[in-house]
């Protein structure tokens, strides 16, 4: 009974936040994996793109629940996200004509990229603030949970319960279907085919007669939706911040390094590697402790690895692992 | 008349115009808040516009210096060191022996799982001892008085040390992140600085025994040549200096006070200029200059890369602990909240690359003038969106566009940033 009690426990704080944290976590790194593989750039308004799209989704939801229209049980932001998603990828696709295609046409230094992404970062944070502000936002509606703790304990008999909130299953439902989709896409169609080719070889891609527009107007599209998905299942989840969106930029990029950049599947890898790590690190394991080991041995601290406030130590703990073992990930990016 | 004297003519005219039209006090005080981050771009400047390293960091390497004064300035907490001060001291002294021996491991044992599974048992083990000695010390100096102390405080020596110690710390974390991520993408670089800097924050907002974390370490004293104004109201001399002025004690101490600040930033920027402007003449500097313009040619030269990108990365970040330290004395005050990547790390993005990256001159204009744009767009941002508005009617758009005006900020310094690029790449004084 102890045992299962501590595998509840576990389940409960451990495995399901990190399962739900992981799945946004990949959504914003294949986002910024497959700028990466196309535009060869690191695209640090990333997380800023991922804030606008979700401030646009609380602003159509707001509206929707202005006017009574609600999705029942699941959340309203979830009728309200293919229009944020369509506000962002336009936002996004003007930014590409008015800033980044004239670097792309001179060929300029990844660097140079980096640094205009830096500007358009600015740009989108300082665009959010004005129209939402700094607060934060909760905009999650809809039945709470799937299985409550209580219903768990009451029909198990057991003395730790089992939460799953109903954004928690959400997230992972939208994501496999998001990223189940991509993989069609990029695997099947054609579209999808030659962006795959121009990221592996931009010259051969441009001699077999592959439209370079339509391939970067493509990703920034699919770009948009991604940051928008993660940015919304995470608002749904936790709260929307702008500020906290920025610093989700670190995981982010962290996964999306740790899975190889460039690579969508050691994107998704990448995100669930940091988000249990993150978990993980930070949980107080007293709780499990307690019920696995004898009474006799039972913890007197919280066996608390690190404190939450350091969780972005792990991020960048496993980050530098990678760097300096592996630089090219888990399943080989591209290093240069 | 060149154009680099008729540049800094304009800035010099823009500090005048606010000194005329608003007061000589706000100039100054913008002045004094700007010269120290104009030292931090000239850090970020040798980094980018040398070696076309890019840091992101730049609010931890600032952070640090912070901390430096701190460490070197504030009264010692004699409670606190007696409940735990060697205990913590151990307790990083035993952290840092267990790294270094788990890479004295890793480098000297033969490949394979033993050398995993030694390495591995260190660092566990390791981890291990670090908290069951560090842990209860913590707890002891934290526990003493913590309304006003709950910290171990400093030496109590002049915050001048303060700056030098500042470089100090800055370098050894570079070197430290630079040893990991150099050599490898450029932006990998810039993440891994990014991440630092996010840390090094975290550490001064929670490390109460430190810096006793959001509850801020006040009053530290002022660095040695710089008076209290308090102190020199009430000398004789100073009031009829004031007299001879025609301005009230009140306000000429208040001025003083802050040209003292200004010589001192001051002569510590031309120091570092004319070091840089040496260095950047020397061998040494166009070696740099080659290595950034073509790095495979510089290695078939027989150049190492990666070494001078390490060195002129500690360099270009022990300027900006500096900077960071002479900030910090300068408020009196360590407050980590006030730390954010926007406005320490973008901010001196933005003015090294307006200015002219590559060029220290360009550096210090481009420090300057986004300077004063930044603080004065602080206290004329708000009357300026009332005036914008003021044709709408009261209600709660109007309040919450006029309330939005500082994020205006950070759109303008977008704008600015990606015109710059876009139009003038090289910027107001671009590289010779």
């Amino acid at each position: 009974m102890d045992l299962l009690n501590a595998l509840v426990a576990f389940l409960n704080f451990v495995f399901v936040p990190a399962v739900a944290y992981g799945a946004q976590l990949a959504l914003g790194a294949l986002g910024a994996t497959l700028i990466y593989g196309v535009l060869r750039f690191s695209n640090f308004a990333h997380g800023d793109t991922m804030a606008f799209g979700t401030m646009v989704t609380i602003l159509f939801t707001w509206w929707f629940q202005s006017m009574s229209i609600t999705a029942g049980l699941l959340p309203t932001a979830l009728i309200a996200l293919p229009f944020g998603i369509l506000c962002t990828a336009l936002f996004v696709l003007g930014t590409d004509r008015v800033v980044y295609r004239f670097y792309r046409k001179q060929k300029a230094n990844p660097a140079i990229l980096v640094i205009v992404s830096l500007g358009v970062m600015l740009v989108m944070n300082g665009v959010v603030r004005l129209i939402i502000g700094v607060e934060e936002q909760n905009f999650a509606d809809g039945g709470r949970f799937l299985i409550s703790a209580g219903d768990f304990k009451a029909a198990t008999g057991l003395a730790e319960g089992l939460a799953i909130k109903s954004t928690q299953a959400i997230t992972l439902v939208v994501a496999v279907i998001c990223v189940a989709w991509l993989f069609w896409f990029l695997n099947r169609t054609r579209t999808g085919k030659s962006m795959r080719a121009f990221s592996d070889n931009e010259d051969l891609a441009l001699l077999s007669g592959i439209n370079p527009d339509r391939v970067v107007a493509v990703t920034w599209i699919i770009t948009a939706a991604l940051a928008t998905i993660a940015g919304v299942l995470y608002g749904l989840d936790k709260s929307f911040r702008p500020f906290v969106y920025f610093q989700l930029l670190l995981p982010i990029f962290a996964a999306a390094i740790v899975g190889g950049l460039g690579n969508p599947l050691g994107a998704i890898a990448g995100g669930f590697i940091i988000a249990f790590s993150e978990v993980m690190v930070t949980y107080a394991w007293k709780k499990v402790a307690t019920y696995v080991l004898p009474d006799s041995m039972a913890p007197d601290s919280l066996l608390q690895l690190m404190s939450t406030d350091y969780k972005f130590a792990v991020s960048f703990g496993i980050l530098i692992i990678v760097l300096l073992f592996m630089p090219t990930g888990i399943f080989k990016g591209k290093s240069t | 008349m060149n154009r680099t004297f008729l540049l800094f003519l304009g800035v010099a005219a823009l500090y005048a115009l606010t000194g005329f039209f608003q007061s000589w006090n706000l100039a100054l005080s913008i002045l004094t808040a700007v010269l120290p981050s104009t030292i931090i771009a000239l850090g970020l400047n040798i980094q980018w516009g040398y070696a076309g390293l890019f840091n992101t960091g730049l609010m931890g390497f600032s952070a640090l210096g912070g901390l430096a004064v701190v460490l070197v300035a504030a009264k010692p907490v004699a409670e606190g060191w007696d409940a735990g001060g060697p205990g913590i001291l151990l307790g990083l002294f035993l952290g840092a022996a267990s790294i270094a021996a788990a890479i004295f491991g890793w480098n000297h044992m033969e490949k394979g799982r033993a050398r995993a599974l030694t390495v591995a048992a260190i660092l566990i083990g390791g981890f291990v001892l670090f908290r069951w000695v560090f842990d209860p010390a913590v707890m002891a100096v934290e526990a003493f008085n913590p309304a006003t102390a709950g910290n171990l405080g400093g030496l109590g020596i002049n915050p001048l040390l303060a700056w030098p110690v500042g470089g100090v710390l800055a370098a050894l974390a570079a070197w430290g992140i630079g040893k990991v991520a150099l050599g490898l993408r450029s932006d990998y670089l810039a993440i891994a600085t990014l991440g630092i800097a996010e840390i090094i924050v975290a550490v001064l907002k929670n490390e109460d025994w430190l810096t006793r974390g959001v509850k801020n370490v006040i009053s530290l004293p002022r660095p040695w040549p710089v008076p209290l104004e308090v102190n020199i109201q009430t000398q004789e001399w100073f009031i009829n200096l004031a007299a001879a002025f025609g301005a009230n004690p009140v306000t000429a101490s208040s001025i003083f006070v802050k040209l003292v600040y200004c010589t001192m930033f001051g002569t510590v920027l031309v120091l570092l200029i004319w070091m840089l402007e040496r260095a950047l003449k020397s061998p040494w500097g166009r070696m740099m200059r080659a290595i950034r313009d073509n790095e495979v040619s510089a290695e078939a030269m027989g150049k190492d890369v990666t070494r001078r990108h390490l060195q002129v990365f500690i360099l270009g970040s022990a300027i900006v602990g500096m900077g960071g330290a002479m900030l910090t004395s300068m408020h009196g005050q360590l407050t980590p909240t006030t730390y954010n990547p926007l406005g320490w790390t973008f901010l001196i993005w933005v003015m090294v690359i307006a200015g002219g990256s590559g060029n220290n001159w360009g550096a210090v204009l481009g420090g300057l003038l986004i300077g004063w744009l930044w603080l004065i767009a602080e206290s004329l941002g708000p009357s300026l969106m009332g005036m914008v508005t003021v044709g709408m009617g009261d209600g709660p758009l109007k309040a919450h566009l006029v309330d939005a005006a500082p994020h205006m900020r950070l759109l303008t310094l977008g704008v600015i940033l990606l015109l710059v690029l876009r139009f003038s790449p090289r910027g107001l004084l671009p590289e010779k």
